[in-house]
This record gives C-alpha cells, sequence and structure tokens, in this order.
C-alpha cells in the first residue's frame, strides 16, 4: 500500500490559536490538492511553543463542540490529519497533546509523556506529563505518536513498536542549537541521528514534522524528514523554510526490510519485561 | 600557546548563520509592526556586521546608519562607517555629539575616561532612540558574545538596543562570518577599538586578546568546564580566575533590574511571556 504524507513544515504564531487555525486549513487545501492521504502538523501547531503563563486562555478540549477541534474534525473527512495541541482536561490539567483524526473522528490522542525541563526548556512548570504510550488503528494500518522529547527517549518508540506500530509519527518544535563549522546544526544532526537509528532499529517507516520560525531569540529548524525501514532518508534537509513537504512512502518497503533483517521477529520482550522487573526491584522502585 | 587549542571548535557555518540571523532581524522588526532599523555605525566590526546582516534582512533602503563622532572620534572610524554606508548603499545621518557631551563633561574637570565613554555610549543610545522614533525602526544591536560576557559595555549606552543579532557570536567568530560577508578589509584588519579615547584599544585595556579570551569562554560558557578544568586544559590560573570573576561581576549589565516582589503576581517573577508576545 502507498500513502501520501505531506509534512506541514508552518510557522505557528505564539498564542493565537485562530490564526493557527487558518494556517491549518490552507495548509490542508494545499495539500488536498497534492492528494496527500496524512498530513502531520508540528508540535503545538495550534499554539506556539513557549506559551508560558497563556497556556489556559490557547488549550482547547478535544470535543466535536470545541469550535477549533471541531473544525479539524470535518478537514479529517478529507485526508488524516495529525496536529499538535494544548489539551485541557475536565479538572483543569494541561497537556502537550498531538491528535490524530480520520474521516471525522479522533482516532487517538496522545500526551507527551516526558517533559524537558533543563537548560532553555520549561515545560514541566506548565504541564502535566501523558502516562501511556499506545499505538492505534488507522485505515493504513497500525502508527504510533511521539512529541519531541518523547523519541529522545529510545523507550517510547520502543513501546509503540511492540504495541504494533510499523510507521512513526512523531512531531516537534525542536529549537536550533549548536552552530559550528559542520553542515548541519548539532541539534538537527542529533536528531537526523536517532531518527535514523529508530528505522534501522525498528524497521519501521519513521515520520518526523519539526516547525520553523522564531520565538524570542529562538529559532527552529524545520528539516522534517522520512527515514525508511533500512535507515535512509526518504526526504530530510529543508531547514528554516515555511513549507508543506509532500512524498509517498510504499507501506510494503516494511515487510520487505523485515524479510531481509527479521529484527521484529527476534525482539524478545519477555525478556526485556524480566530483566526490567529485577532491575526496578533491585532499585527499590 | 601552552594550552589546548580551542581556535577549531570556534569556527562557524557562515552561511547558517547568515541565514539564522538575518531571518532573526527580519522576523524582529515585522513582529514589531515595522520594516526598518537603524544602526550606529562606529566604523568597527560589530556595527558593520550587524549593518551587513540588517540591509540583507530588511533591504538597505530600510536601514538609517547613524554616525556619531566626538571630537576625539578617530578620523578612521568615519571612514571605515562611510565605506560601510556607501558599500550598501544605506540612508545616513551624521550627527556629532560633542556639543552634547561637553557641557557636561567640562562641568567635572577631573572626569575619567570611563565616565566621559560612558556619557558618549549614553548620548548614542539617546540619538538612535530619538531616530528610531523618526525613522520608524527598531534600534539594532551591534554587541558580540565575548564584549556582553565581559561586561565591555556601557549600561543603557550600546546595551541599550531592542534586539541582538550578534550576541551570541564570540567577537572571533564575529571576524569569521564578517569576511564571509565580504567586509571592507581595513574594518575586517584594524585593532578593535571603543574609540571613546585616543589610541584606545579593548586589548590594550582588557589586558588579552580576543583570540585568546574567546577560546577560554568558549570552554567556561558553552562547554560549562569548571575553572579548575580550564586550568587543567592549560590556561593560566590568575587569567582563567580573573575573566571568570568578571563574567560574574557583569552580570547585571545582562539582566534587567530586579522587581521586589509584594504581589501574588509581579512582573518578572510570576508574570511570564515570551517578549514576542505581542498580545493579538
Amino acid at each position: 500500500m502507498r500513502l501520501n504524507i505531506g509534512l506541514a513544515q508552518m510557522y505557528p504564531e505564539l498564542g493565537d490559536v485562530r490564526a493557527n487555525l487558518d494556517k491549518h486549513l490552507a495548509n490542508i487545501d494545499l495539500a488536498a490538492e497534492k492528494g496527500v492521504d496524512l498530513l502531520v502538523f508540528p508540535e503545538l501547531s495550534l499554539t506556539g511553543y513557549q506559551v508560558q503563563d497563556l497556556v489556559p486562555e490557547v488549550a482547547i478540549r478535544a470535543t466535536p463542540d470545541d469550535p477549533v477541534f471541531g473544525a479539524l474534525l470535518e478537514q479529517s473527512r478529507r485526508l488524516d490529519i495529525m496536529f499538535g495541541f494544548i489539551h485541557e482536561d475536565r479538572r483543569q490539567r494541561f497537556y502537550i497533546a498531538a491528535a490524530y483524526l480520520s474521516g471525522g473522528e479522533c482516532l487517538h490522542i496522545h500526551h507527551k509523556v516526558y517533559l524537558p525541563t533543563y537548560a532553555m526548556f520549561d515545560e514541566g512548570r506548565y504541564f502535566d506529563a501523558g502516562e501511556h504510550v499506545r499505538a492505534f488503528d488507522t485505515r493504513f494500518g497500525r502508527f504510533g505518536m511521539a512529541i519531541c522529547e518523547d523519541f529522545w527517549h529510545v523507550s517510547t518508540p520502543y513501546l509503540l513498536w511492540m504495541d504494533g506500530a510499523d510507521v512513526l509519527l512523531f512531531h516537534s518544535a525542536s529549537p536550533s542549537r549548536g552552530l559550528d563549522a559542520s553542515d548541519r546544526l548539532s541539534g538537527s544532526r542529533w536528531v537526523e541521528l536517532v531518527n535514523q537509528s529508530y528505522g534501522s532499529f525498528f524497521t519501521t517507516y519513521v515520520v518526523h514534522c519539526n516547525r520553523v520560525g522564531y520565538e524570542d531569540g529562538k529559532n527552529f529548524w524545520g528539516g522534517s524528514s522520512i527515514v525508511e525501514p533500512d535507515g535512509d532518508f526518504l526526504l530530510h534537509g529543508t531547514y528554516f523554510e515555511e513549507t508543506l513537504l509532500v512524498r509517498q512512502i510504499d507501506l510494503n518497503q516494511i515487510h520487505r526490510a523485515r524479510s531481509r533483517l527479521p529484527l521484529l521477529r527476534d525482539e524478545n520482550p519477555a525478556l526485556l519485561l524480566r530483566e526490567m522487573e529485577r532491575i526496578l526491584k533491585r532499585d527499590g522502585a | 600557546m601552552s594550552h589546548t587549542d580551542i581556535t577549531p571548535r570556534l569556527h562557524i557555518n557562515t552561511e547558517i548563520a547568515r541565514r539564522m540571523l538575518t531571518g532573526f532581524i527580519h522576523d524582529q522588526i515585522a513582529k514589531a509592526g515595522m520594516k526598518r532599523a537603524v544602526i550606529g555605525l562606529s566604523g568597527g566590526i560589530d556595527s558593520a556586521l550587524s549593518a551587513y546582516l540588517s540591509a540583507e534582512a530588511l533591504g538597505a533602503e530600510n536601514v538609517l546608519a547613524v554616525r556619531m563622532p566626538y571630537e576625539t572620534s578617530s578620523e578612521d572610524s568615519l571612514s571605515d562607517a562611510q565605506q560601510v554606508i556607501d558599500a550598501l548603499g544605506l540612508p545616513s545621518l551624521t550627527l556629532p555629539i560633542t556639543e552634547m557631551a561637553n557641557p557636561l563633561i567640562h562641568q567635572f574637570p577631573e572626569m575619567s575616561g570611563l565616565r566621559k565613554g560612558n556619557i558618549m555610549a549614553r548620548l548614542r543610545m539617546v540619538i538612535l532612540y530619538d531616530q528610531s522614533v523618526a525613522w520608524e525602526g527598531l534600534v539594532m544591536g551591534t554587541s558580540n558574545k565575548t564584549e556582553f560576557l565581559l561586561g565591555y559595555s556601557t549600561i543603557y549606552g550600546d546595551s541599550g538596543v531592542a534586539l541582538q543579532p550578534i550576541a551570541d557570536l564570540y567577537k572571533t567568530q564575529v571576524r569569521e562570518l564578517s569576511a564571509a560577508l565580504g567586509l571592507p578589509a581595513s574594518i575586517l584588519q584594524k585593532p578593535p577599538s571603543a574609540d571613546l579615547w585616543v589610541g584606545q584599544t579593548d586589548e590594550g585595556e582588557l589586558g588579552y586578546t580576543y583570540a585568546e579570551v574567546d577560546q577560554l569562554l568558549y570552554l567556561l560558557v558553552d562547554e560549562r568546564y569548571t575553572v579548575e578544568e580550564a586550568i587543567d586544559e592549560g590556561f593560566e590560573r590568575p587569567f582563567v580566575e580573573g575573566v571568570w570573576r568578571r563574567v560574574k561581576r557583569n552580570h547585571f549589565k545582562r539582566t534587567m533590574p530586579n522587581i521586589a516582589k509584594l504581589s501574588r503576581r509581579t512582573i518578572g517573577h510570576d508574570f511570564l511571556y515570551l517578549r514576542d508576545y505581542a498580545g493579538g
């Protein structure tokens, strides 16, 4: 099965949900014209990244009667959509969230599990951490979503893999850092390296959409990419530019890669579980 | 050189720097609802680099270059600044500050060079902010990372600006980017000087070269080396300790003044919004 993936490498406006919804709708129109089946937006695409005290103002509920969520649900009758928002639950807890919408339904919401709160990051101050890592079924097969720091921890994509995800959908608001003499920023190199590693280790497609633009002095580098199940880039290298990238993936490539390299067949999660239980017990957790 | 050579690690990809910094300038000006910038051109490399980046980001016609000589300023400064103006085709003004500064300076015959220098730097800020309104442009910063860290600047003088495009580049990196952008050779080659009095040079005043201190600052700041670890790399103890003391002592120049907290929600403490958030 072939699938046209769109990566909306956009520049969200900080704190302006209405303007960002319009940008989503414009990208959806353009993607639909280009025959995109699944359009992926970056982390917090509806709000911008460093929302700080704006959190309660820009958070939404993930229900059809919410005007913004409802509008995107409606659009998902045209093509599948993964987008980023601040999810407010019924008890005023706020999560960095990714939703997967298809055919007018919300198939899955992932709450960011790992909230970086170090160096220039301050997410733990404003958000609750997610408690679940789950794959979910789509009309194209079983997928898994992770948000930025989530996939800096190998356990997140590993769990999605074990839960049956054959396509990993990552999105991020990754700030540019580490300018040196090389051809890419060291921050970009690192992300590209880990994404290629996941493709290689898990023999899955790894789709990554990163935002662009500026917030205060921070730049976001874009560079949205698709890694094939053999670890090579199918798409990468469009840095800094606001653009819609489209590339077709062939899901049959997953089976071919796994025939050559049966890492999934030979993976032993029961061993992992036994050893982890022993380790956690020993450490008194 | 007895210490580890850090210079190779200071090299930058100038094309990436150029793209990120011109993008930053354009973004900041646009978010302020403007399209123009005002920049004080001293004839030195920092303001020349800022001017080159600004002209590329905004279009030369949108960057007002202002030369503000004092009676002791060197002729070279004026002519080097003019070279930048001519090379980029910038609109420009020349507003000497002598007649503004001297009425104050002459009231204190014993006034030190430092005080005079600060007055000059602050008068230039006054002129640039006045032109900011007249020209409808933001005041462009010209500070680099080395001088910002060392506190080699005048608070509310050259640090009084609306945006800082090159303040995360060490002087060594400013030179590398400036060469890549094709700045005039006379500006690339001359010794750095605040030109606040005759014969002043940065390196003479600081007591070490930028090439040397940038290597140390890179370890201490970017790579988070401790003072002892930097000494282990072969840097002289008095140099390392002196530089780090200077960085710490001048932190007040890099931060907003503290606000005494009284209420439940206080600006700067728990009223937290990005500068970029305009309120929509």
